[in-house]
């Protein structure tokens, strides 16, 4: 119902409501940043203007914290980097015009079956193996990192753990279950073309991904966050009119661009988030897109070898014609895939 | 009822695109509008639509109920109702359900004296819908090349799509839009991280606030794109997931009719090297 008699005088949606980008960019002085907490070491790098930057955001890059974990990170990250493209680059014999050309195709591939758990030589799987520990150790430093960045600001640890659930995918990805399956060459090969015929092929392998019901979770989780980042995304561009941006300070005192984006969606959709909790939405649903999309990898091939029987027997999946003979599986006749 | 405390000072006349002061009324917390009423109009048919073409199909089962598109036989034209009609008339309805509801928004953010981000984030989504069920069946000359409405047969469509270009993650306009899904993920998780732990600091501390909030980031990455720009930034990111996706299935049929694999020979065929 309509209580208020007054009229909306002014037609607004002209271009002034549109912020797209930042019209006036503002070369004060820049932050050092909060001082931080007792045995922390001093940042790195003096900060510096970037106009470029400064036209979509913030126009100032730097300060670093860099820190002993920090280097270790950095350091075992460029050993994988470097075992990794190395690899690629000894596979076209040197050639640097050929590892150029053949850069998407070139990868540093798992051990092959017959090596089971076992390590390999370096050249038949052992540099996968290597450049698979120092990436983990790189990123499990940096998770510490993240962690201690936070606590070093006194602020809470929600983006160290958002990235643990990350790091639970990729840990089942290459090592988890590899582990369960009992042999490194069920883990991922490092390569842009090499990682997506893995991605194709564990999908055909095991009876089609998407009736694996937390592949189906995870994409919900994956496109929830895409919808929510641009509900949320918009919500606070519209509104910055209002001072929208300043989402903490809103979030303990209310203003008029929290009164108006809650009533957008409410009278929209009759719900409304507020302003914390429409980060605890975003949080877990980006949280969950990996957490489930584990799950679903560590229960393949282990638990489930055929997602689409598995459908079948469960009932959510039709049982189709069988339009083919039954074919055997080539592995089977190298004698690589053990007889079922 | 159904107000908030200091919603009756918004709730004011004016700001319709259609229909001047006839639709301008609230519905509970909804607002109504010429579009809103047109919205419930395509809903409620379509609706009606789905479940009637489902009760005619094998099952009841919420998984396994589908309602498929023509055969490629009808071609462009009209078919029997049994025979996909029934999903041509579903999809003339989700479509103006779609826009009907993304004027509405319009209508609505005009009202608040907002700007127009999110209606504009929602055609990018109703662009990707119309891509694979109008766009391209039209460009490919049936809408039997359209998707059917089905929990499981739907992906068993994006499945055998997938493989009649044999490989489709070697698709390059999906390889961009699968990278933007991923980023939004991961910046939200970022941004919705950050300012939680703004909120939420460790017992005995201070709510913190925007400075430092790109502390933490720069201290972390050495960049913090601040309180503004992650915002535009993820509104981006998730716009182009869904132009991207609309892309990808656009150029596969209509402009591309090989395996993706075999599109990247331009590459290693490049005169220079070849």
């Amino acid at each position: 119902m309509l209580e208020n008699r007054a009229r909306l005088k002014d037609r607004p949606g002209g271009i002034e409501y549109q912020n797209l980008f930042n019209r006036v960019q503002i070369e004060g002085p820049l932050h050092p940043g909060p001082p931080l907490a007792a045995g922390s070491e001093p940042r790195s790098f003096r900060p510096a203007f970037s106009w470029l930057l400064g036209v979509i955001g913030s126009n100032q890059v730097g300060p670093f914290y860099l820190g002993k974990l920090g280097i270790a990170s950095l350091i075992c990250g460029f050993i994988a980097f470097e075992i990794i493209g190395l690899n690629m680059f000894a596979s076209v014999g040197w050639d640097p015009v050929q590892f150029v050309r053949q850069l998407f195709w070139l990868g540093l591939q798992p051990p092959a079956p017959s090596w089971g758990l076992r390590i390999p030589p370096l050249n038949q799987g052992g540099w996968w193996l290597m450049a698979g520990f120092f990436l983990t150790a790189a990123i499990l430093l940096w998770w510490v990192r993240v962690y201690r960045r936070a606590r070093a600001l006194g602020m809470g640890t929600h983006v160290a753990w958002a990235f643990a659930s990350a790091i639970w995918l990729y840990l089942v990805d290459g090592f988890l279950r590899p582990l369960l399956m009992g042999s490194w060459s069920e883990g991922v090969p490092f390569g842009i073309f090499p990682h997506l015929d893995w991605t194709a092929s564990i999908s055909i392998r095991y009876g089609n991904l998407y009736y694996n019901p937390f592949h189906m979770l995870s994409i919900v989780f994956l496109y929830g966050s895409t919808l929510l980042f641009a509900m949320h995304g918009g919500t606070i561009l519209a509104t910055s009119r209002y001072w929208a941006e300043r989402e903490v300070e809103l979030a303990v005192d209310r203003g008029t661009a929290v009164e108006r984006g809650a009533l957008f969606w409410r009278w929209v959709m009759g719900f409304n988030a507020t302003f914390e909790s429409i980060h605890r939405w975003a949080l877990w649903f980006a949280i969950l897109c990996t957490l489930t999309g584990g799950i679903g990898i560590l229960l393949t091939g282990t638990v489930v070898d055929n997602w689409y029987l598995w459908g079948v027997k469960h009932g959510f999946a039709p049982q189709y014609p069988r339009v083919y003979a039954p074919i055997t599986d080539p592995g089977y006749l190298r004698g690589s895939v053990a007889q079922p | 009822m159904s107000m908030l405390n200091y919603e009756p000072k918004y709730r004011v006349r004016g700001g319709t695109l259609v229909g001047g002061d006839l639709f301008d009324f609230w519905a509970g917390p909804f607002y109504v509008g010429f579009f809103g009423v047109t919205t419930i109009f395509f809903t409620l048919i379509g609706v009606s639509l789905i479940l009637w073409a489902a009760s005619l199909g094998p099952t009841w089962n919420v998984w396994r109920i589908s309602i498929a598109p023509p055969d490629l036989k009808y071609g462009l034209a009209l078919a029997p109702l049994r025979e996909g009609g029934l999903w041509q008339l579903i999809t003339v309805c989700a479509v103006g359900a779609f826009v009907s509801w993304d004027l509405r928004m319009i209508e609505i953010a005009r009202k608040l004296g907002m700007g127009l981000h999110t209606p504009i984030a929602f055609a990018c989504a109703i662009t990707a819908y119309v891509t694979l069920e109008v766009i391209r069946p039209v460009l490919m000359g049936a809408w039997g090349n359209a998707f059917p409405y089905g929990i499981i047969s739907h992906l068993d469509w994006v499945s055998n799509i997938g493989y009649q270009y044999l490989q489709f993650h070697y698709n390059p306009a999906h390889m961009i839009a699968v990278t933007f899904f991923f980023t939004t993920t991961f910046i939200l998780a970022m941004h919705g991280g950050v300012i939680l732990s703004s909120l939420n600091p460790p017992a005995g501390e201070e709510v913190k606030e925007g400075a430092h909030e790109d502390a933490f980031f720069r201290d972390l990455i050495a960049y913090s794109i601040g309180p503004l720009g992650i915002h535009r930034l993820g509104w981006f990111c998730a716009m182009n997931a869904g132009l991207w996706s609309a892309l990808c299935i656009l150029l596969s049929g209509p402009f591309w009719t090989r395996g993706w694999p075999e599109w990247w020979s331009w590459w290693l065929n490049l005169p220079f090297w070849k």
